[in-house]
């Protein structure tokens, strides 16, 4: 059973290459979106750190602003 | 009408959401897969080889679908100068051309043995080539023209020639003589395709585009957060 749906009347590696190559483009388009999510929001937070106590009431004072804040570990 | 597109009501919700879309995609994604690897029957003339289909097929409509949404929302941003629309074009473009990409391999991988050749020019593959070379001008304009006003004219050009592509694709297997079967499904007239592999081409179709709405959703809170780094620094 194992062995059929692994060698496919001999078609297995066609379809477990298209398989495997669609999957792995899943996984690096993922990877390197969150990667860059994460580097924008460390910015954002390194940014707003060095804000002084005026500026920073200010910029908190914007909805999105907060919202970044608030979810420093979504995804 | 347009307001309820402003970014600060839109973050409230893409900042939660990808989460719960991607534990849908993982479910949906799993049945599909169990389907389409293994209860799904074979073809009675492609044998187990059909079963590229269904990454393939998804893929290039999928594909084809963003490209198309891109087109309009870059064109209702460009005259209604909704910025906006522009930030989720350019946020649905990377899955777009994934996708793209996926077709186009799972694609070859499949002409080797049912045409016996990797690589074919026809009609059909030819022009989802070309809407790949398009994909990448749209992607490459954004980092040239790095956001300014001249990023919206020249992305709108772009995908106003790209879109003439579409068509082209739809209906290469009608115009010309290619290698490609006209389509088994319509949504109009009765499909070809008999039912059993139809609902794994159907599940793999929902996780496909769960996929392409997760990245545009990581994508968007990004391109939303690079905004408002900028704007920190004008403070």
């Amino acid at each position: 059973m194992i062995n059929e749906i692994l060698t496919m009347n001999g078609y297995g590696l066609y379809v477990w290459s298209a398989f495997a190559f669609t999957l792995s483009s899943f996984s690096l388009l993922y990877l390197i979106t969150r990667f860059q999510y994460v580097k924008e929001k460390n910015k954002f937070i390194a940014k707003f750190g060095t804000l002084n106590s005026e500026r920073a009431a200010f910029a908190k004072s914007q909805s999105i602003n907060k919202e970044i804040l608030s979810n420093t570990s979504n995804i | 009408m347009f307001k309820y597109f402003e970014p600060n009501k839109i973050f409230s919700i893409t900042s939660k959401a990808p989460k719960y879309v991607l534990l849908l995609f993982i479910i949906i994604l799993s049945i599909g897969l169990s389907e389409a690897l293994i209860l799904s029957p074979e073809d009675y003339k492609q044998s187990h080889s059909v079963r590229i289909m269904y990454v393939h097929v998804p893929a290039a409509w999928i594909c084809l679908g963003i490209f198309s949404v891109i087109t309009f929302l870059s064109v209702i941003g460009y005259i209604f100068k909704i910025r906006n629309f522009f930030l989720i074009s350019k946020s649905l473009a990377p899955s777009g051309f994934v996708f793209n990409i996926i077709a186009l391999v799972t694609g070859s991988i499949w002409g080797k043995p049912t045409w016996g050749t990797w690589w074919a020019w026809d009609a059909r593959i030819t022009s989802m080539l070309i809407l790949a070379l398009f994909y990448i001008i749209y992607l490459m304009a954004w980092r040239i023209y790095n956001n300014n006003d001249n990023a919206f004219k020249v992305t709108s050009i772009i995908t106003i020639l790209g879109i003439i592509n579409v068509p082209i694709i739809k209906y290469s297997v009608d115009w010309w003589n290619t290698l490609h079967q006209p389509s088994s499904i319509n949504i109009l007239s009765k499909s070809s395709i008999h039912i059993s592999m139809l609902y794994p081409l159907l599940i793999m179709t929902a996780a496909f585009a769960l996929f392409s709405l997760l990245i545009f959703l990581m994508k968007y809170n990004t391109e939303l957060i690079k905004i408002k780094n900028k704007g920190l620094d004008r403070l």
